[in-house]
């Protein structure tokens, strides 16, 4: 089974650190295959910046996504270009501040976390990058937590190590009290794990 | 190094000084490189030029994949000459094969390219890197001769001359003129003959048992789809669905482009309906696959100009008309 | 000259061997120079350096781009190699930096190591990696038959200037000390002695260092110019010459047929890329860091 997964945002967000944190915990940390390509334009900073990760149990062949089972926008413009696209039934994580969602596709379920507020909050607007990767943990619980968890702790420097893992567990928290808040509120649809529906 | 001239001669300046070395370049800065390329040619220089490939022609598509440099990469320098050209189609084949490149380089004294393309070239996937002591590694191939026996350009039984570093006493010349033996110029036709034409023979093992190919389900392909690079895992998708459509499709994976692994694709063509060439590129390496079958099946080509890689669809169709 | 023979007086002996041949490689004489041609001069002056630095000759390389100075590298008995148009110096920067050991040595012409090759003259300089450049310049393209140089005077007749040429020359020891060379001179081959001591200098000297050496050209600039044949153009060099060791670079512009300022113009350390490379990283990784191997398989 393939999960596709596209990140989008602008450049300098940390868009494919992030993708690189989820393939790795897949394909290093669960012993998976992940397979990340990316698309970016000339501008190191403010162009619009996307990574696709693909997730699979055997080796991929097919290098790009299709239709993203999970989309992960951290702009406007990222939304505007990727929701679309996202397939029918499938998973939308934004950065709720940056991306305000007119329309999406027929049974979508949306997310949405403060993630460059709860990243200030840490006092670095850009580990915001790592606080949507732990909410993508905990909203998806596509990938065990302690995979993720390992992935990002491998894939920053030793210096900010600390700091990325403090965003790691804020995204994720976030996330999972969201999930805890939809469930006691009978939204059972929104909350059924991305495994179980597969 | 200051730009492509300089950094594609300077890893020529460290082979002879001792180094193994290689450039990583794309596009433009490949088309930089042709001279030098030339020149490893010329003097058997082993040593590794791995090239990107993007859109072109020109500054092109500097972000976006295409395998258009195919050609160039084999005919790119003046003159007559021979280099071995490999496609990897994964970041651990990126690994895998840049070893095979340096131990080919060393084992062939020629210029070794390493062919990727922009998607390869920026993809991330798991690599798993073997115990360094676990790497076979092809020695550079000292003489054993003492320096009033050595000479420079003389081959062994397998056509390549052995070798030797500066400042080890040989006082030896090197040179991009046509030389002798002895390494010094010598512009008449009979040199001319003997040693351009020792450079492309000695190569001669990889049309056929030396060749590096990836083969499945050829046992009973009526079509057999012959890719390479990052197309031939977007063909292994489309020949899952033709088999899944009742089309008996099969796998050619060029890994060792050039020389052309002619051999192979010539002992197929006989036995298959046809063979569909999906490349990014508006028709390069189809030309050689048409070559090596001499009229003995169909050759379809699946052009792209590159961009993006194909979609499975497209090599699809290509294949379930290739089998009506 | 009449059909009369030259006989020239001597007692050499029969077994004498000419003190420059060790360093020559004598099965390639005849060599393709023209007479009255510098080139072979500066070689002989070449050579009494090497002599009198007292080098280990299995430790010099020689490397040449091409044009006829670039013929220099193949009649050197020494590693030698004669590389593409304008690349000679970064192929000796390869040499250097896999076998740090080798003094190496760059020998090209003015047209190949300032035309085609002037991007990789002013970054080898910047770097002061450490190289021992000498320039013949002859002013112009001689084995391709005399065509503007980089380094062609004004009002000089050339193949593609008939009518004289009009574009500034460059002054390639103000460019080469701009650049960052650590030592800089300019001789004329009738200089013979003085160039001889530069090269042993610049042999024993660390870092980029560069040697212009004014050169004539009989069969193609001299002849076009009337400028008489290699004699006359010593003659010229004799009269013509000033020798102003630390003259300010930039005063010292050649013209057609005027003063030709030489001597030593710089001479002066700076870090050399070794020095500089394992600085800046033993500064930044510390312990971490490990100096390059030197390759020695089989030393």
């Amino acid at each position: 089974m393939l999960t596709e997964i596209r990140i989008a945002g602008f450049g300098g967000q940390g868009v494919i650190l992030a993708a690189a944190v989820i393939g790795k915990a897949r394909a290093i940390f669960e012993g998976g295959y992940a397979t990340m390509t990316q698309s970016f334009g000339p501008e190191a900073r403010g162009g619009s910046s996307s990574a696709q990760v693909i997730l699979s149990s055997e080796p991929i062949l097919y290098p790009y996504i299709t239709r993203p089972d999970i989309l992960i926008v951290m702009s406007q413009e990222a939304g505007a270009r990727f929701i679309p696209e996202l397939k029918p039934g499938g998973i939308l994580i934004t950065e709720q501040e940056l991306v305000r969602v007119d329309h999406m596709p027929a049974g979508t379920r949306a997310f949405g976390v403060p993630a460059t507020r709860l990243a200030e909050e840490l006092g670095r607007k850009m580990v915001l990058n790592i606080v949507m990767v732990g909410f993508f943990g905990a909203v998806t619980s596509l990938i065990a937590t302690e995979a993720l968890r390992q992935a990002v702790a491998d894939s920053v420097p030793p210096a900010s190590q600390k700091l990325n893992l403090q965003a790691f567990e804020k995204g994720y928290e976030y996330g999972a009290s969201l999930i805890e808040k939809l469930r006691e509120e009978g939204e059972t649809e929104m909350v059924l794990s991305f495994e179980s529906e597969s | 190094m200051e730009d492509e001239l300089a950094a594609s001669i300077t890893i020529q300046g460290a082979v002879w000084g001792g180094a193994k070395a290689f450039t990583v370049t794309s596009g433009p800065g490949f088309s930089l490189m042709m001279e030098h390329i030339g020149y490893a040619a010329m003097t058997e220089t082993p040593c590794v030029f791995v090239d990107v490939q993007r859109g072109g022609p020109s500054t092109g598509l500097p972000t976006l994949p295409a395998q258009a440099d195919m050609m160039q990469a084999r005919w790119g320098s003046h003159g007559d000459y021979g280099i071995i050209a490999l496609c990897p189609n994964s970041p651990q084949e990126c690994f895998d094969l840049a070893i095979t490149a340096f131990n080919l380089s060393e084992e062939f004294r020629v210029p070794v390219m390493l062919m990727l393309d922009e998607c390869v070239g920026h993809m991330t996937e798991k690599v798993i890197i073997p115990d360094a002591a676990a790497i076979d590694v092809y020695p550079r191939r000292f003489t054993h001769l003492p320096p009033g026996e050595f000479r420079l350009f003389e081959p062994r039984e397998d056509k390549v001359p052995d070798m030797v570093r500066a400042g080890d006493g040989y006082r030896f010349h090197v040179t991009g003129l046509t030389h002798d033996e002895r390494g010094y110029p010598s512009m008449n036709v009979d040199t001319q003959r003997s040693s351009v034409t020792r450079l492309l023979e000695k190569l001669q093992p990889f049309t056929g048992e030396r060749a590096l190919s990836e083969t499945a389900d050829l046992e009973d392909a009526e079509v057999v789809v012959v890719s390479y690079g990052i197309t031939s895992r977007v063909a292994q998708r489309a020949i899952d669905l033709a088999r899944q459509k009742g089309v008996r499709a099969g796998k050619f994976r060029i890994i060792s482009a050039w020389p052309f692994p002619e051999k192979h694709i010539a002992a197929l063509a006989p036995k298959v309906k046809a063979m569909v060439v999906p490349e990014l590129n508006l028709g390069q390496m189809v030309h050689e696959v048409e070559r090596a079958a001499a009229g003995r099946c169909k050759v379809r080509l699946v052009p792209h100009a590159g961009g993006t890689v194909h979609n499975p669809e497209a090599i699809l169709k290509a294949i379930l008309e290739a089998a009506e | 000259m009449s059909e009369q023979t030259l006989e020239i007086p001597c007692n050499i002996p029969a077994d004498a061997v000419n003190p420059v041949e060790p360093f020559l490689r004598m099965d390639r004489m005849p060599h393709i120079w023209c007479p009255g041609c510098g080139i072979g001069t500066t070689v002989n002056c070449f050579t009494r350096a090497l002599i009198d630095s007292h080098a280990n000759l299995d430790k010099v390389a020689i490397v040449s781009g091409i044009g006829c100075t670039g013929r220099v590298a193949g009649y050197a008995n020494l590693d030698s190699f004669h590389t593409t148009h304008g690349r000679a110096i970064p192929f000796a920067t390869g040499l250097k930096l896999a076998n740090p050991e080798l003094q190496v040595v760059v020998y090209s012409g003015d047209g190949d190591l300032f035309a085609i090759g002037g991007n990789h003259f002013i970054h080898a300089a910047r770097r002061n990696m450490d190289l021992k450049v000498i320039c013949v310049n002859n002013l112009t393209y001689a084995m391709t038959g005399g065509q503007t140089a980089p380094t062609t005077p004004s009002k000089v007749i050339s193949a593609t200037n008939p009518y004289g040429v009009f574009e500034p020359a460059f002054n390639l020891v103000a460019l080469a000390e701009a650049a960052g060379a650590s030592y800089v001179a300019r001789w004329t081959t009738f200089h013979v002695k003085q160039l001889s001591r530069s090269m042993e200098e610049v042999l024993r000297k660390k870092g980029f260092c560069f040697i212009e050496v004014i050169s004539p050209c009989p069969t193609l600039y001299q002849r076009r110019n009337k400028m008489g044949d290699g004699l006359d153009t010593m003659k010229y060099y004799k009269q013509a010459s000033k020798i102003r060791h630390g003259a300010p670079t930039a005063e010292c512009d050649l013209t057609k047929s005027g003063e030709i300022v030489v001597g030593k113009f710089v001479d002066r350390d700076r870090p050399s890329y070794f020095e500089m490379l394992n600085s800046q990283m033993t500064e930044t990784l510390g312990d971490r860091y490990a100096e390059p191997e030197v390759m020695c398989e089989q030393c």
